[in-house]
């Protein structure tokens, strides 16, 4: 039985680890500044723990293995209630490894979270809503017209959706859209907000997720390093529709950005 | 001390109850009343994973109509969802180990008679059992349960508009959990002042088994977790039904303002995750300290550092009340308090690798005899390391970024606080069901679920982690919506197999308790050649556990291969032995 469990335990030890080591399945393309970053950091916990997952699995195995009772050729069982210093040494030890690692990844942590955007950031304001996202862009006058919960009507999408107030000037230049267009290689600053129940702004390419809340505006900001479409998804459970809550993101370069927007703002001429 | 001891126990002796209803539904017996929280947890746990099944079903052909429930529509799905999880949190993994177990031996272990408040023990019992049967009835009623996730996310939960079954089928939710508060309540009073007031004669506190120490802290965080829960809830039933607005801000639910004004959908996460972390613990500490016991029995060895133990069930349960922000790094929470979470949540993983090289430590050196429960021991083990090594990856906010939400979330708890934690009740079952029922369980059936449960698990929950890697979010009905979710539609596929594999290994499980109970193998009084009191007594043990006397305690609770000794164990009531070093 020794044998069987020692083949068992390695047996999955092995193949839980050839899938992550083989990368079969593996993070979606990274395309934000951000992203090596926070997939090396992923990468050096990947190792340290893949480390620690193994040995102590191969050890668990062979231990049983090892002891297994076998009548009388056993050998005198070792009569020991511990040993302190090694408790010690691996008390030590694990709080190294853990609070390290912890510390390691903060300086990236604080960069995502604690800064607030640039001052020359392109400014997005997401909204999420049962079961879709909005985009509104500030418009030349830069600032966001006011909404009103009572005007929003969600049936009838875009800026009505967002209970965009005709009364405040700010309002009239908003562009309001179901697809987020951005320029490549600059900040993008969102602004997120919810309507109903909470969401989950993700962008997994972009390393980016983030819950909207209803009641707040929550700023966060991401640079995207490379253009392209990538998929936006809702993360937080929000309702029956939960599983197609989904955005487009597209990257485009600086020109065609702008190209976008003022096609967008003529139209609200 | 001792004197007292004696005087409490003496007080606590009752008479032996004639007839059915006070012997077996009324029981103020701790050992029936934890047969009963057992067999509760035995039907909850099979509505739970039969709801699992379908979820399973469900994702891989959605198109299909099942047997009696017909179509499933993406919000079936999600009530399925919310269904398993609270079923299985509360009703399972919170009652087979503490309530079942718990009551059964903590009482016998210690060398106490009964609970120190039998009527008390009665009334968490059947309250419990209320809260089970409310629950139940949320499939019933108009609209159906809720869909909301065992979280309850407000103001999802808290309005009455956001979806279907977040009508009455909520409300029962709410008002179930809150029946299940204050029977675990009473229950963690109860474990609380039988550890402290009920020990036998020479039970010091670093005499009593790992068991007792795990029941004792597990019952202290209940107190101080459920209660939390409970007025959460409370809360949480006013701004649904009666205007308040404790939760939910100024809203519009489908086109209309709710009327609701001010309230914070943070401060729910918080008051339920304060509950919601300790709850793991409460989940998985019985089943770490089955497992200390089993090692150490079944290597015929002393557990390997018992005060190592015992501070570290002490430090994991003082942390666990400090990390409930790390469900909450992706929330809106304050960065600065994220991070300060994380430090405390990898400081947790201390306490829980120290237990695992106290294991180790157990085993090596030791003559290990493969019977049923120490297969389920040493895979508990095993899923445990498994389990708790994507701890550190969701305890890092700059890592949670991506995994928050995604599939690696479900393989990473399904593991550890979950399938550790039934590994821990399938031991606690086949160790101590010679004593409960007078009979041996069958070995070789008993070999066949641990492989079906073992490989089953795994082949279940590994996969899980890829699909979180590769961006899977969580409480997805269909895989159809997102472009990139249709290749990982294979390794779904695999996982509802490998579940279908596993459930079917589990009805062994299910034919071997219920023969056993009749046509078992008559089982001696101690089976085991185990330390501890239980397997001092008859079996199954009288009414008042040691048939009139009170055992005397002499010695460790994990006293195997003493030099010297005439046998390999030496029981905690034998006379005392030289002191060991």
């Amino acid at each position: 039985m020794g044998l069987v469990l020692l083949i068992i335990i390695w047996l999955i030890t092995l193949v839980s680890t050839y899938f992550f080591v083989a990368k079969t399945w593996w993070l979606p393309v990274g395309a934000s500044a951000a992203a090596p970053l926070i997939d090396h950091h992923f990468t050096v916990t990947f190792i340290l723990m893949g480390v620690v997952f193994v040995a102590a699995q191969l050890a668990l195995g062979y231990a049983v293995w090892l002891y297994r009772d076998r009548g009388s050729s056993s050998s005198k069982v070792a009569y020991s209630h511990g040993n302190t210093r090694l408790e010690v040494v691996w008390t030590v030890l694990t709080t190294i490894l853990f609070v390290g690692l912890n510390l390691a990844s903060s300086s990236i942590w604080a960069s995502e979270r604690f800064r607030a955007a640039e001052a020359n950031a392109v400014r997005v304001e997401v909204t999420g809503m049962q079961f879709a996202w909005y985009f509104r862009y500030p418009g030349p006058d830069g600032k966001f017209g006011a909404t009103n919960p009572e005007l929003e009507d969600a049936s009838a999408g875009g800026e009505a959706a967002l209970g965009l107030d005709p009364k405040d000037p700010a309002s009239k230049d908003d562009v309001v859209t179901g697809t987020m267009v951005v320029p490549v290689n600059r900040e993008i600053e969102v602004i997120l907000r919810a309507h109903d129940v909470i969401h989950s702004f993700f962008i997994p390419n972009m390393r980016f997720k983030q819950d909207a809340v209803p009641g707040l505006a929550i700023h966060m900001h991401f640079t995207p390093v490379q253009t392209g479409d990538y998929e936006i998804l809702c993360a937080e459970l929000c309702g029956l529709g939960h599983y197609k809550m989904h955005g487009m993101l597209k990257v485009v370069s600086q020109e065609e950005f702008d190209k976008w927007l003022a096609a967008r703002e003529a139209e609200k001429q | 001390m001792a004197t007292h001891e004696s005087a409490a126990q003496e007080s606590h002796a009752h008479a032996a109850p004639q007839g059915f209803i006070r012997k077996w539904v009324f029981s103020l017996d701790h050992k029936v009343i934890g047969l009963q929280y057992y067999f509760l947890a035995l039907a909850a746990v099979f509505v739970g994973m039969f709801l699992s099944l379908l979820m399973r079903i469900h994702l891989i052909w959605p198109a299909v109509a099942l047997p009696i429930l017909g179509d499933i529509k993406p919000e079936t799905y999600l009530t399925l969802v919310t269904m398993h999880g609270t079923i299985m949190v509360f009703f399972v993994l919170t009652t087979a180990p503490q309530g079942g177990f718990g009551n059964y031996f903590l009482p016998i272990q210690i060398g106490a008679p009964d609970m120190a408040f039998p009527v008390l023990n009665m009334l968490s019992f059947w309250t419990t059992f209320l809260g089970f049967i409310v629950m139940i009835a949320a499939f019933f009623v108009a609209g159906g349960a809720p869909l909301h996730g065992w979280t309850g996310y407000a103001p999802l939960s808290a309005v009455q508009s956001s979806g279907p079954g977040e009508g009455l089928g909520a409300d029962l939710w709410i008002i179930s959990i809150a029946i299940f508060c204050i029977g675990a309540l009473m229950g963690a009073l109860n474990f609380i002042t039988t550890t402290l007031d009920m020990r036998a004669k020479g039970m010091t506190m670093m005499r009593m088994p790992l068991t007792v120490w795990a029941w004792f802290v597990t019952a202290i965080l209940g107190l101080l977790a459920f209660g939390v829960l409970l007025s959460g809830g409370i809360l949480l039933l006013m701004d649904r039904n009666l205007g308040t607005s404790f939760f939910v801000p100024l809203i519009t639910m489908n086109g209309q303002v709710t009327g609701h004004r001010g309230g914070s959908p943070l401060l729910w996460q918080h008051l339920f995750w304060f509950f919601g972390h300790p709850e793991v613990y409460i989940a998985i500490l019985p089943a770490m300290g089955m497992c200390s016991q089993l090692l150490s029995v079944f290597s015929r060895k002393p557990i390997f550092g018992y005060k190592a133990m015992v501070y570290a069930i002490m430090a994991i349960g003082f942390l666990g009340f400090m990390v409930w922000g790390h469900h909450m790094f992706m929330s809106g929470m304050s960065p600065y308090t994220a991070f300060a979470f994380s430090i405390m949540t990898m400081g947790i993983g201390v306490p829980s690798a120290i237990k695992t090289f106290n294991w180790l430590g157990t085993l090596w050196g030791g003559r290990i005899r493969f019977s049923s429960p120490m297969l389920f021991a040493i895979g508990f083990v095993s899923l445990f390391v498994s389990g708790g090594i994507s701890g550190p990856f969701l305890a890092q906010p700059v890592l949670d970024i991506q995994l928050h939400d995604t599939y690696f979330v479900p393989g990473h708890f399904h593991l550890i606080m979950g399938v550790a934690s039934i590994f821990g009740i399938f031991a606690a079952t086949y160790y101590w069901f010679p004593k409960m029922f007078g009979r041996m369980m069958n070995e070789k059936l008993a070999l066949w679920h641990f492989l079906f449960s073992l490989i089953g698990t795994y082949a279940i929950f590994m996969p899980m982690h890829y699909l979180g890697m590769a961006g899977m979010p969580r409480r997805y009905s269909q895989m159809t919506e997102v472009n990139y979710l249709h290749d990982l539609i294979g390794l779904q596929k695999f996982i509802t197999y490998a579940a279908f594999i596993t459930i079917a290994g589990q009805l062994i499980f299910l034919v071997n308790l219920f023969w056993s109970m009749f046509k078992g193998k008559k089982a001696s009084d101690n089976p085991w050649e185990a330390t501890t009191l239980e397997w001092t007594t008859a079996t199954p043990p009288p009414h008042d556990n040691f048939g009139g006397h009170t055992p005397v305690v002499n010695n460790g609770p994990y006293e195997y291969s003493v030099p010297g000794a005439p046998r390999d164990y030496v029981m905690q009531n034998d006379p005392e032995i030289e002191p060991a070093h």
